[in-house]
């Protein structure tokens, strides 16, 4: 049996990174270390090739080992984000790492194999491929948590992580071996078959699919199974936290709403209830439980487990009975909106803290931000940006984000979930523009009036010049990526 | 050419606010504020242009930047609507904005932060653009949401009070509560029209139900009441008076409050269809005018009775909606914006030339040492207090005409007694600052002086409009601010009410009368007889403790609002530690009872399996440890119970479905 | 004659549950990673016994990947406890509380 070259060339940027990934691996012990940052521009330069790539055959719609993998505009949409968030951590770790004191190449090679792991997920048509994608983004992420094998903390965020994942994939995985048992295969359009065949109120599909949305729920940090998320985000190096709370929240969102969409499209009604309910439970939770935080980190934690209940909006409104088509469509191009809008806001404010962290100042506490805009004012007035993006405030992208979903809600007859909405983003508010009055309407403290050193270089730069572009840019200009989410969901319709 | 006018006015001041904002510490903070002065300063000779343009040709004009939001039928643009109603609104902003940046540059010189204050005053002024240029609600939106954030930077300007910081989240936290109905309303008028520009949905607005009209223009009137500080909503503004003199007046005076006054005038096609949310705009607005006259009457701080009075007029521009008479709304506006901002800034000047002293008690006999102050202090009060023909009377008497002609009596009433008290604080003010004793501190006595010419040159400009302004609408009902706004702030389908001449003189007469004796009364108690005041106050105590405390309504809503969320905390704080403490224990207990139990059948059963096997001792030795529930656990569990809880749930989803 | 497929189902049901609850109820962390891996064992029990069923190679295939990733997983979370290890001079996750509220 070959495998035919077709198959081979559809999964390249696949390819790439995996060999990336590996080459990294074997150099680094031979690398000297004060060349470990050719390393890191090895694999941005992987990246590069696969945005291209990845982008030059957007329009196409192949499958691809019989049907094991498709490579459409979903699957295409999520990749270009997924290489945008990793090029930028690598970025930002090439500079924090040696602040940490943990500059190991090693983990440029984790991140780029999480990486593919997270491509394997948007990519997979078969709960196989699926299950081994969220397996390969997950086992480097463990790693990843415990990189400051040094620090209790660190280690400890890294076994709750791992603990809880391979629990939560477990259930998984037992849903998954349900679902076959049901439908005789793991592909996603057999399954849809057999459970269009089996019907709404079939128990072993019901149980299968509820064991799965509880995986999917841990992966997204959805209430109640988000209980590891401020914990892990706090305890793991900051620039690890970016890759999950964006990376991987992408991933597994994009690997959500295929496998909810065409395997259980047939039964919306049986996976919407609770889903509102999971939904509505998250935006409770996260904006209120954020309130209280004093680490800052934790509270983005919170605001990232909030914003997983905005998305999540987007997907009740796809189920909702009754929408169809172009409506349909919306909310699931609203939900990748979201994301991607959300990426850019969360990564720059958890960049501001990354690089805060200089000098022995930690830069996680709320206490370390008092007075920056005097100590540092492009810092407190880049943080001023993303928290008013993060509470949905025009003319930032928060807001365009925000809008288009509860646009969305609206249009499906869900008026009253946009209130809901609206009512937590009024309290989400509160905890943002707290960071802004710590910066800017408190004196710093004697201590912290010495000059506020950054670990501003080059590549941190070039990451919050990144983030800034977006949350303007995407506030003034979204159309661009309005259309081309509108158009990775058309398989959706 | 003109499109690219128009684009050019809000792309000034936003180009001051990159430059500054960016490279502000790069040059000195002179320079940094003669940028904010001059853009905006560019902007007003724009909106000069535009104004020449729209009285030569008279057509409505939209200009579209660029499509902002396109996707499916959600279709947005960046596009301004020049009509003569924003055209107004346009001069107002950068017309006083300009002369209260001028100012400012004298008025916070050598001040910690003088480039960021520029900074945010032309933020500012790009977002109140916004809002009066756009031609859609959710540019009018943009606008909304970028005055309040701005307030809330300004409110905190002094961070090292720490009532500031207290008075900034105030503001915003109220606000935010006014937006939230201002997007539903946006949201709901999407779902009726498809479509969120102003023209596409005034013209399709009869296919409207009359329930929907009125669901829309009641939210639209929640977020007018908020941003423009109507009752119940009000009590952000005087806290506000915490911020920067300058910011006071430009915003929260002459054109951020009033932006929920040409909110509703944009749409008032929406609120002449719900007639029941237009008239409780007009008792909103007589109750708030009545209500916070009389709370001015007795407040001490000179900011706070400004504060108050400010409430109060706008209170004036609803009761105008009310009723119907959105141009003399309009018109109130423009002439309160340029009282108003010649109040405070004067105000300002008094403060700065007492060395920050801001309670009135403590000034008196001022006017020989600040004459130009004086001068010009003197000229907003008579404005202010309607003496013809000074700006407030021509514009306040039509109001007050208009309650009356339309058979509203109760507001007529309303307006009346709250025009008394008006011109009775205000004169109250005059005197105090200005005339009798001096009650100066003696330590800053010799101090005084009057402010450079930075400062006195926009309030003479601003004194000249405050007396020749009311005559954009002389006569009264055909003057040319008439003429001008009639094709977009007449009533539709309202029946005309010819006034004779007899009652127009009657009224007016009747407006003078009143405003003389507030100033009458004004002289009686505080220059003729310094101590019948405080006789006064000393008879009935209970009343003026009541006025003093502002009616106790900060306590009420403490009490109504914060204190039941405090004690709600606490008893949650107290079921948080009593009951899920015990159930937390308790469901702890159980898992080490498992946990026990099954270390009891690992140590009897397992052990001696696995003492044969070898390894099984270090596995009882390291599970036999402290029986406490661990946090790991409780995640674990978490997504158990959250798993039986959904599927329970699904189960009751379904089932009731297929009863249903 | 066969065993029929339930049967399959409720052992593997069977295993599953033991495997959560000594998630759950245990507290050596070793003993927790062994109860995963008999949560994914349960499913490897259902995934054969539904091959076997319904005549089809899929879930057996599916078996081999799922414990080879089983594999990876515990040689992860073994370096990971060896780690916490060092630091706590403990495996009991109730001495991990630094993380909390």
């Amino acid at each position: 049996m070959t495998i035919p070259l077709a198959d081979l060339v559809t999964i390249l940027p696949e390819m790439i990174v995996v060999f990336a990934a590996c080459v990294l691996l074997v150099l680094d012990p031979i690398t000297p270390p004060s060349k470990k940052d050719w390393l890191a521009w090895m694999s941005l330069g992987a990246l590069v090739v696969c945005f291209f790539i990845t982008g030059a055959t957007m329009n196409d719609r192949v499958f691809a080992f019989s049907d094991l993998v498709v490579v459409d505009a979903y699957a295409s949409f999520w990749k270009l984000l997924l290489y945008l968030v990793s090029g930028l951590t690598i970025l930002l770790s090439m500079t924090y790492l040696k602040e940490e004191g943990i500059d190991l190449a090693e983990f440029y090679g984790l991140i780029l194999l999480s990486l593919t792991g997270m491509m394997v997920m948007v990519s997979g048509a078969d709960l196989l491929v699926i299950y081994l994608g969220i397996e390969l983004m997950s086992i480097p992420l463990y790693i990843m948590a415990g990189f400051k094998r040094f620090e209790a903390r660190s280690i400890e965020a890294s076994a709750k992580y791992f603990i809880l994942g391979s629990f939560s994939s477990g259930i998984l995985l037992y849903g998954i071996s349900l679902l076959y048992g049901a439908a005789g295969s793991t592909r996603l359009a057999d399954i849809a078959v057999a459970v269009d065949a089996r019907g709404l109120e079939d128990p072993l599909v019901l149980i299968a699919m509820m064991l799965l949305i509880v995986g999917f729920g841990f992966k997204v940090a959805a209430v109640p199974f988000h209980m590891w998320t401020p914990d892990v985000y706090q305890g793991a190096p900051t620039s690890v936290t970016i890759f999950m709370a964006v990376a991987s929240k992408a991933a597994s969102f994009g690997a959500f709403l295929r496998v909810l969409l065409e395997a259980f499209g047939g039964v919306k009604p049986n996976w919407n209830g609770p889903i509102l309910v999971i939904c509505i439970g998250t935006l409770v939770l996260g904006n209120i439980v954020a309130v209280v935080q004093t680490n800052i980190k934790r509270m983005l934690a919170y605001s990232s487990i909030a914003h997983a209940g905005y998305a999540l909006v987007g997907l009740v409104v796809v189920g909702w009975a009754g929408t169809e088509g172009a409506v349909a469509s919306r909310g699931v191009s609203s939900v990748m909106l979201y994301l991607a809008i959300y990426s850019f806001m969360t990564l720059g404010a958890f960049s501001i803290v990354a690089i805060l962290r200089r000098g022995g100042l930690e830069g996680e506490e709320l206490e370390d931000f008092t007075g920056l805009s005097k100590r540092h004012k492009g810092a407190a007035f880049l943080m001023l940006l993303f928290m008013v993006s993060l509470a949905g405030i025009p003319p930032t992208a928060g807001f365009i984000a925000k809008l288009y979903l509860f646009m969305a809600a609206v249009d499906a007859g869900l008026a009253w979930l946009a209130v809901v909405g609206l009512v937590f983003a009024a309290v989400s508010a509160f905890f943002y523009l707290r960071v802004v009055m710590v910066m800017y309407m408190r004196e710093p403290s004697a201590t912290q009036e010495i000059e506020t050193r950054l670990a501003l270089t080059p590549t941190t730069t070039v990451v919050l010049a990144c983030a800034v572009a977006g949350v303007v840019l995407l506030g003034i200009y979204p159309s661009p990526l309005i259309s081309v989410t509108t158009f990775a969901a058309i398989p959706f319709r | 050419m003109s499109d690219l006018l128009v684009i050019l006015i809000p792309v000034f001041p936003l180009l001051a606010v990159l430059l500054n904002g960016l490279l502000g510490h790069r040059y000195s903070p002179a320079l940094a504020g003669q940028i904010g002065c001059g853009s905006v300063g560019l902007s007003f000779l724009c909106s000069l242009v535009v104004l020449g343009e729209m009285v030569s040709t008279g057509t409505t004009r939209e200009v579209i930047a660029y499509t902002w939001i396109f996707g499916g039928d959600l279709n947005v643009n960046l596009g301004f609507l020049i009509d003569p109603l924003t055209t107004v609104m346009l001069l107002v902003v950068t017309g006083v904005g300009f002369l209260i940046h001028v100012y400012s540059v004298g008025y916070m010189h050598g001040e910690e932060g003088y480039t960021r204050f520029f900074t945010y005053m032309n933020l500012f002024t790009v977002s109140m653009l916004l809002l009066v240029m756009g031609n859609n609600y959710l540019v009018l939106f943009i606008g909304w949401e970028g005055v309040g954030l701005c307030s809330y930077l300004l409110i905190g300007y002094y961070f090292d009070r720490i009532s500031a910081a207290k008075a900034a989240t105030k503001a915003f936290v109220v606000n935010r509560i006014g937006d939230a109905g201002f997007l539903l309303a946006i949201f709901l008028v999407f779902v009726n029209f498809k479509s969120l520009d102003y023209t596409i949905v005034f013209s399709q607005v009869d296919q409207l139900s009359t329930e929907m009209a009125t669901a829309i223009a009641f939210c639209l009137l929640i977020g007018a009441i908020g941003k423009s500080a109507q009752i119940p909503l009000y009590i952000w503004l005087p806290d506000a008076m915490e911020g920067p003199t300058p910011v006071s007046a430009l915003i929260h005076a002459a054109t951020m409050v009033t932006a929920g006054v040409y909110m509703v005038v944009r749409n008032h096609v929406l609120f002449d269809m719900a007639p029941v949310a237009l008239i409780t705009v007009g008792w909103i607005g007589g109750v708030t005018a009545l209500f916070a006259a009389t709370i001015g009457l007795v407040q001490n701080d000179i900011k706070r009775v400004l504060a108050y009075s400010t409430v109060s007029q706008l209170g004036y521009m609803f009761l105008a909606c009310g009723v119907g008479a959105y141009i003399a709304a309009i018109f109130h506006l423009v002439t309160h914006a340029f009282f108003k901002a010649l109040l405070f800034l004067s105000a300002g000047s008094v403060i700065h030339a007492v060395g920050g002293e801001q309670d009135i008690r403590k000034m008196g006999g001022l006017w020989s040492k600040i004459p130009r102050t004086h001068g010009v202090f003197l000229v907003g009060t008579l404005a202010i207090a309607g003496i013809p023909p000074l700006a407030g009377f021509w514009s306040k008497d039509e109001i007050m005409a208009h309650a009356f002609v339309n058979g509203e009596y109760g507001l007529y009433l309303m307006a009346a007694i709250g025009a008394l008290l008006t011109a009775f604080y205000m004169f109250r003010l005059t005197y105090l600052i200005f005339y009798g004793q001096s009650r100066v501190d003696p330590k800053v006595e010799h101090h005084i002086h009057e402010s450079p010419p930075m400062m006195t040159v926009p309030l003479i400009v601003l004194a000249f409009l405050a007396i020749v302004g009311g005559f954009l609408g002389v006569p009264p009902e055909h003057g040319w601010i008439h003429g001008f706004l009639a094709g977009v702030a007449t009533p539709a389908g309202a029946e005309v009410h010819e006034v004779s001449f007899g009652l127009l003189v009657g009224l007016m007469g009747i407006a003078i009368l009143i405003a003389v004796s507030g100033w009458g009364v004004a002289h009686y108690l505080y220059s003729a007889r310094p101590r019948a005041a405080e006789d006064w106050a000393a008879r009935a105590p209970g009343a003026y403790g009541t006025l003093l405390n502002k009616y106790y309504v900060d306590e009420l809503y403490d009490w109504m609002f914060v204190e039941p969320c405090k004690r709600l905390g606490r008893i949650w704080d107290w079921v948080d530690s009593n009951i899920i403490d015990r159930m937390v224990r308790a469901v702890g207990r159980m898992v080490d009872l498992g946990s026990a139990g099954s270390t009891w059948f690992e140590k009897h059963v397992i052990y001696g399996a696995a003492n044969v096997i070898g390894f099984g001792n270090h596995l009882v030795a390291w599970s036999w440890r402290k029986l406490q529930s661990g946090m790991v656990h409780h995640y674990a569990a978490m997504i158990v119970v959250g798993l039986f809880l959904l599927v329970h749930f699904l189960l009751i989803w379904l089932t009731g479905k297929s009863v249903l | 004659m066969t065993v029929p497929i339930t049967h399959y189902m409720i052992l593997s049901g069977l295993v599953f549950l033991i495997g959560v609850v000594g998630v759950l109820i245990r507290r050596n962390i070793i003993i927790i990673l062994l109860s995963i891996e008999l949560m994914l064992n349960a499913t490897n029990i259902n995934f054969v016994a539904f091959s076997s069923y319904l005549g089809n190679v899929a879930g057996q295939v599916f078996v081999f990947f799922a414990l080879t990733v089983a594999a990876a997983e515990v040689a992860v979370g073994l370096a990971i406890i060896i780690a916490l290890y060092r630091h706590h001079s403990s495996i009991n996750v109730d001495d991990f509380q630094l993380l909390k509220w």
